[in-house]
């Protein structure tokens, strides 16, 4: 049997590394140019969203477990906000990336990559939970039970 | 001074970074906990600190005065900073409190209320909210206000849904909830775009410099203001901006009804504070006569009009509602008169409602979690049936009506002696006659819990069932501090004061 969307299917399996991989340049990118960890999780999402069109949300969901995708959320915030601790831990103000090294700039350095990190992380995720939440609604079958009983 | 020499330096240092941080990191990981007894301890321990941390913060304030915090370690103008002043110091402990509270009671209430797999999500939302609520009362950033905000509110319309499991009618009230105030928040954006043309930065102390050395600026200063009114208007439910209220405090969960009812309005009433007499100033023409035509006359119009409605409402969560929109209108009274002693007197009114009305919405809850009783005509016989729960519900009624002895008679005594003093005579009669009308919608309840005989069921009359101690102590516990605000007021009255005269200048 033939595939209709072979071409799709051929084209997307070429670009969705180097969609992922541009994600990674606009994210180490972002403290000297335009990007960061919004943008780039913005661009990794699209790449995972991508497979999910062409191949199918189940073959996503195998790919990406949804639980997976549900501690990355979280994983990100506490990437975040434990870089925040530490800065406190290590005596500065919460968030204050000075601290991390000897020469402040290079601290604010660290800082960044770390928070900017975290943001891709819980962008990425929550991108792709919200695809997962449209892609797997169901027809409101159930529902319309429900309302039948009602009346 | 003993007092404050108990918190280490460190706590008083960082205080206000904690305030917003520690709920927001335990939220997460709140979010990914499958077992929800953790996420109760956890919850409880987080909201623990965070009160210690808020009372040592007010303490600190008022003996040292405003302190700044630089978050990163960036100075204001560029960064942004946290303050506590005297206007928010009393606001943090009150949400805090209010978050210690609502957690106590939520152990039994989220297991009738909340079906079982979204339990732990209901904690970690109900963090995130009070992550939100705290981090707009504590930060200096006009924009981050903006963004705890819709922190707060995110996490509000998730925890107002969840009472699908009891009544389906929550996701609409949900959804309601999520337009108007997702409109309201743009519209406050919108504001903050506004000043932010106009004075070139976001710091609020930096605005309000700023604009004052401008009078009060151009055009687009005066489309700030009344987009900030408008959005603020919506989300502490304003009299004709109210319409999301009722069905969001009837069908969310009872926890959650009352935190919101106690802090959501009360976080959104102190930004209004906070933008009407800090960033801008009652001097400027255009403010003052805001103030003096639309919150005054929105105010007095939400007072009768709500409590009225209140009066011919079936079911009893929602009677509470408009009894909170009225009372919404009693504080913007407060503020539209515009005198130090109006806005200490509104200010007050804004603690002691948050303390009655979460009393009052406590009860109701535990009725239910016993009776399954939300109308107003189920309360037959309630006296004899749940005689704690009534008694507090009783004490935090007359509270509301404002009784002699309890905190609603300070703030109601108090607004009527700022109005007479200001000569707006015609004010104190409203006050009396909205007070009248609260005689009537609470009236009405205990009417039938104390002269009506218990309801039969199959021949039998229902026998006595009194709520849980996790729920009855939070409840005595508000209805304890109603009655010691009205006895000896004290604490609570100096720190209305000061914070009026933080926004005023002046005293009497």
């Amino acid at each position: 049997m033939r595939d209709p969307h072979i071409l799709l299917r051929v084209v997307s399996k070429f670009l969705i590394p180097l969609i992922a991989l541009f994600a990674f340049y606009v994210q180490f990118h972002g403290d000297y140019g335009p990007g960061g960890g919004f943008q780039a999780g913005v661009i990794l999402a699209a790449s995972v969203i991508l497979y999910g069109l062409v191949f199918g949300i189940a073959a996503t969901k195998t790919a990406f477990p949804p639980s997976w995708i549900r501690i990355g959320m979280t994983l990100g915030v506490l990437l975040y906000g434990g870089t925040g601790v530490l800065s406190f831990l290590l005596g500065g103000e919460f968030l204050n990336y000075s601290v991390f090294s000897h020469n402040p700039s290079h601290g604010q350095h660290y800082g960044i990559l770390a928070v900017e990190l975290g943001v891709l992380c819980t962008v990425a995720s929550v991108m792709v939970a919200i695809f997962y939440a449209f892609g797997s609604r169901q027809p409101g079958v159930p529902n319309i039970e429900n309302a039948n009983e009602d009346g | 001074m003993t007092m404050l020499d108990i918190f280490p330096n460190w706590l008083l240092a960082h205080g206000p970074a904690f305030l917003m941080a520690l709920p927001l990191l335990l939220a997460a990981i709140t979010a990914i906990l499958p077992n929800e007894k953790i996420a109760w301890f956890s919850s409880f321990a987080v909201t623990l600190i965070c009160t210690v941390t808020a009372f040592a913060l007010a303490l600190n304030n008022i003996q040292n005065g405003v302190s700044v915090y630089p978050l990163g370690g960036w100075d204001p103008p560029h960064g942004i900073a946290l303050v506590i002043d005297a206007l928010n110091a009393p606001i943090l402990v009150l949400i805090a409190f209010m978050a210690v509270i609502t957690i106590i009671y939520a152990l039994p209430a989220t297991i009738a209320e909340v079906e079982p797999k979204k339990r732990a999500p209901f904690y970690a939302a109900f963090l995130l909210c009070m992550a939100g609520l705290l981090g707009m009362v504590v930060t200096g950033d006009a924009f981050n206000v903006f963004v705890f905000l819709e922190v707060s509110s995110i996490a509000t319309y998730t925890l107002v849904a969840m009472g699908a499991s009891r009544d389906r009618r929550a996701l609409r009230a949900a959804y309601n909830y999520l337009i108007l105030g997702s409109i309201g928040a743009t519209f406050f954006v919108i504001g903050i775009g506004f000043l932010y043309m106009e004075t070139g930065t976001l710091n609020m102390a930096g605005m309000a410099r700023i604009l004052h050395d401008l009078e009060g600026g151009s055009r687009v200063a005066k489309v700030a203001f009344g987009f900030i009114i408008v959005g603020l208007g919506l989300k502490l439910a304003m009299f004709p901006l109210h319409m999301w209220l009722p069905g969001a405090y009837a069908y969310s969960p009872t926890p959650v009804t009352t935190f919101l009812s106690s802090t959501a309005t009360k976080a959104a009433l102190y930004l209004l504070l906070r933008f009407i007499f800090f960033v801008f100033d009652p001097d400027f023409e255009y403010v003052a006569s805001v103030l003096t035509y639309v919150l005054v006359t929105l105010g007095v119009v939400g007072m009768l009009f709500a409590s009225m409605q209140a009066i011919f409402q079936i079911d009893a969560r929602r009677m509470l509602a408009f009894s909170s929109i009225a009372q919404v209108g009693y504080m913007l009274l407060g503020i539209g008169i515009a005198t130090t002693a109006s806005v200490a007197a509104g200010y007050l009114h804004l603690i002691n409602h948050a303390i009655i009305k979460g009393g009052l919405f406590l009860a109701l809850g535990a009725m239910w979690y016993r009776f399954g009783i939300t109308r107003i005509s189920d309360f037959k016989g309630m006296a004899k049936m749940m005689p704690w729960t009534m008694g507090a519900f009783t004490i935090s009624g007359f509270s509301l009506i404002g009784v002699p002895f309890t905190a609603g008679f300070v703030s109601k005594y108090q607004l009527a002696t700022a109005a007479a003093g200001a000569g707006w005579w015609w004010a104190v009669g409203v006050i009396v006659v909205t007070s009248i009308l609260a005689i009537f919608y609470i009236g009405q309840a205990l009417l039938l819990a104390y002269f009506q005989d218990p309801p039969k069921i199959e021949g039998r009359t229902v026998a006595k069932n009194e709520a849980p101690l996790a729920m009855l102590v939070p409840m005595w516990m508000l209805v304890f501090a109603s009655i010691v605000i009205g006895m000896r007021g004290g604490v609570i009255v100096d720190a209305s004061w000061r914070a009026a005269i933080f926004l005023l200048g002046g005293g009497q």
